[in-house]
């Protein structure tokens, strides 16, 4: 197991090895992706990447958090409760592929009209679509974490609230909250991570232009997208090694994302 | 203090809001669920289940050669990341303290967390590159890949709660240690290990990104794990992008198979979880 984790950072390191010497940090800097004419920088998709994932996570987040105060404090058993289990684990199980199929026949008329109303050029798919589609697609996630977190918070804090006379949303919002404030915290940044690794869905509604979007309804490219798109093509080893540094980011982000969030709900369940 | 009854009542609005932020998320899941049926109801005959795909254009096309690719890869998939899942599994519940136990936790964990299109990658240049070409194997150990996270952890997790007093019994009557573990506490933790390979199945079953430039998608019905083969997320993928209108048909049809067989399998591992 352990030869197997260290063949695959060894393998990708190796592998992208051509492009960290060809073009160093340079990779990072450079505003252009243009194969034709072997300009690479990840900039584009670095920028791409984090609007999208944030901008998703800004929609995700009201409505995780509420559904773990819900399904973690108000109603912790019985048929409702099962309900709401049965709902975010049936959205968790819909295939990314299916997501992207659904928006990109369903959400992007939609947000076209949205967009001729708004009166930005209406290009459908883009930035604003994706996240739109990753928020849907992390909820379940960032839900089941705040859901666990929040049904850790000790009984007896919940307890001498409500016997203080509180009402139960001045016990959220005095003593659950506060409580779970760093479990809640990690879970977001979980969902970053996961948010960050999501591929189809994402490929199928951004609209793939190798561009720095201007705008959050401008068509982009995400890290995973641009593998996804043009990985089977690339023929050029520069081209290869290039996309496989962007794997290479991507890896390194979301080990380090999942261990920091990792650590930090270890450390605040065992208090 | 404000006065009890606005206490009461921003309370109440409280309770309403998460209500109706709860009913929000409905509507993705009743649109997405409303979509795929509707569509994919309108092509699914038994002819749509048994012939191959066809040029656009031309009526009675099918995924026969996707479902049979699925079931390939992931039996391919399960055949790799089952044996060796619940071996490691038992090591980390056996020698749970020791201090390879903790460096295979955190491995297993990474391995976990890594992007599907990461896996992709590494399968692209283990399997493809040197065998010169896109195979059904590779795509098999890309989902392999992703499933052995989750059989080591519902393994650990199920042998763990496996009392003490089973395996002592066992050893106490003479029976070797290894026959134990084969007899006596893997079969104790079955269900639970089933759970764990039954969830990895209904994940890898959808997943399109590994297999985008390893299993690579083929028109065509092959058994052959050396030859490209096609999936039911690939069919989607690629139809749906495509510009011809029954060519989308088809990938509508192939979701509503596809989430049958997914949101299927979840409903079984739930039942089998509850008893």
């Amino acid at each position: 197991m352990t030869a197997l984790l260290v063949g695959i950072l060894v393998t990708i390191f190796y592998q992208s090895w051509p492009s960290i010497h060809a073009y160093g940090l340079q990779f990072y800097v450079g505003g252009k992706w243009d194969p034709v004419f072997k300009e690479y920088s990840a900039l584009p998709f670095i920028a791409g990447t984090l609007i999208t994932t944030l901008l998703s996570l800004v929609m995700a987040t009201p409505i995780a958090l509420s559904l773990a105060i819900f399904s973690g404090f108000y109603v912790k058993s019985g048929f409702l409760s099962s309900a709401i289990r049965t709902l975010v684990d049936l959205l968790a199980g819909i295939p990314s592929v299916i997501y992207g199929f659904w928006g990109l026949f369903v959400l992007v008329p939609m947000i076209r009209k949205l967009e001729l109303f708004l009166g930005v050029v209406p290009y459908g798919v883009g930035v604003f679509t994706s996240s739109l589609i990753l928020a849907i697609m992390i909820i379940p996630y960032a839900a089941s974490i705040g859901r666990d977190v929040i049904s850790m918070v000790p009984n007896d804090l919940k307890e001498a609230g409500l016997a203080l006379g509180a009402t139960p949303f001045e016990v959220v919002h005095r003593v659950v909250l506060p409580y779970a404030k760093s479990g809640l915290l990690s879970g977001i940044l979980l969902s970053f991570g996961r948010a960050i690794g999501e591929t189809m869905a994402v490929t199928m509604v951004i609209g793939n232009a190798n561009f720095i979007p201007k705008s959050i309804f401008d068509p982009a490219n995400t890290m995973s997208s641009v593998i996804a798109n043009e990985f089977a093509e690339a023929t050029d080893p520069l081209y290869i090694s290039n996309l496989i540094h962007l794997g290479l980011i991507l890896f390194v982000t979301t080990t380090l994302i999942g261990f920091i969030g990792r650590a930090i709900i270890r450390r605040w369940s065992i208090h | 203090m404000d006065q009890l009854s606005t206490r009461l009542f921003k309370d109440l609005a409280f309770r309403i809001y998460l209500v109706i932020t709860t009913m929000i998320l409905l509507v993705p899941l009743g649109l997405i669920l409303y979509y795929i049926v509707r569509n994919g109801i309108a092509v699914i005959s038994w002819d749509f289940l048994t012939s191959l795909p066809k040029p656009p254009g031309t009526s009675g096309a099918g995924i026969a050669n996707a479902i049979v690719g699925s079931g390939l890869l992931i039996g391919t998939a399960a055949l790799l990341s089952i044996p060796f899942g619940i071996t490691l599994g038992l090591f980390l519940t056996e020698f749970s303290n020791s201090r390879l136990a903790s460096v295979v936790r955190i491995c297993v964990e990474i391995l976990q967390g890594i992007p599907s299109i990461v896996i992709g990658i590494m399968a692209y240049l283990w399997i493809v590159v040197p065998m010169g070409g896109f195979s059904a194997l590779s795509g098999g150990i890309a989902l392999a890949l992703m499933m052995l996270p989750m059989i080591i952890r519902s393994t650990e997790e199920t042998l763990k709660l496996i009392p003490h007093s089973l395996k002592e019994a066992s050893l106490g009557l003479g029976v070797p240690y290894y026959r134990t573990m084969i007899k006596i506490i893997v079969p104790a933790g079955f269900n639970g290990i089933l759970t764990g390979i039954l969830l990895g199945v209904a994940r890898v079953a959808g997943e399109t990104a590994p297999l985008l430039f390893t299993a690579f998608g083929n028109p065509f019905m092959t058994l052959n794990v050396t030859q490209p083969i096609n999936s039911l997320p690939l069919i989607i993928y690629n139809f749906a992008t495509s510009p011809y209108a029954d060519w989308q048909q088809i990938a509508w049809g192939a979701s509503l198979i596809l989430i049958l067989f997914v949101l299927g399998l979840s409903l079984l591992t739930r039942t089998l979880i509850k008893r």
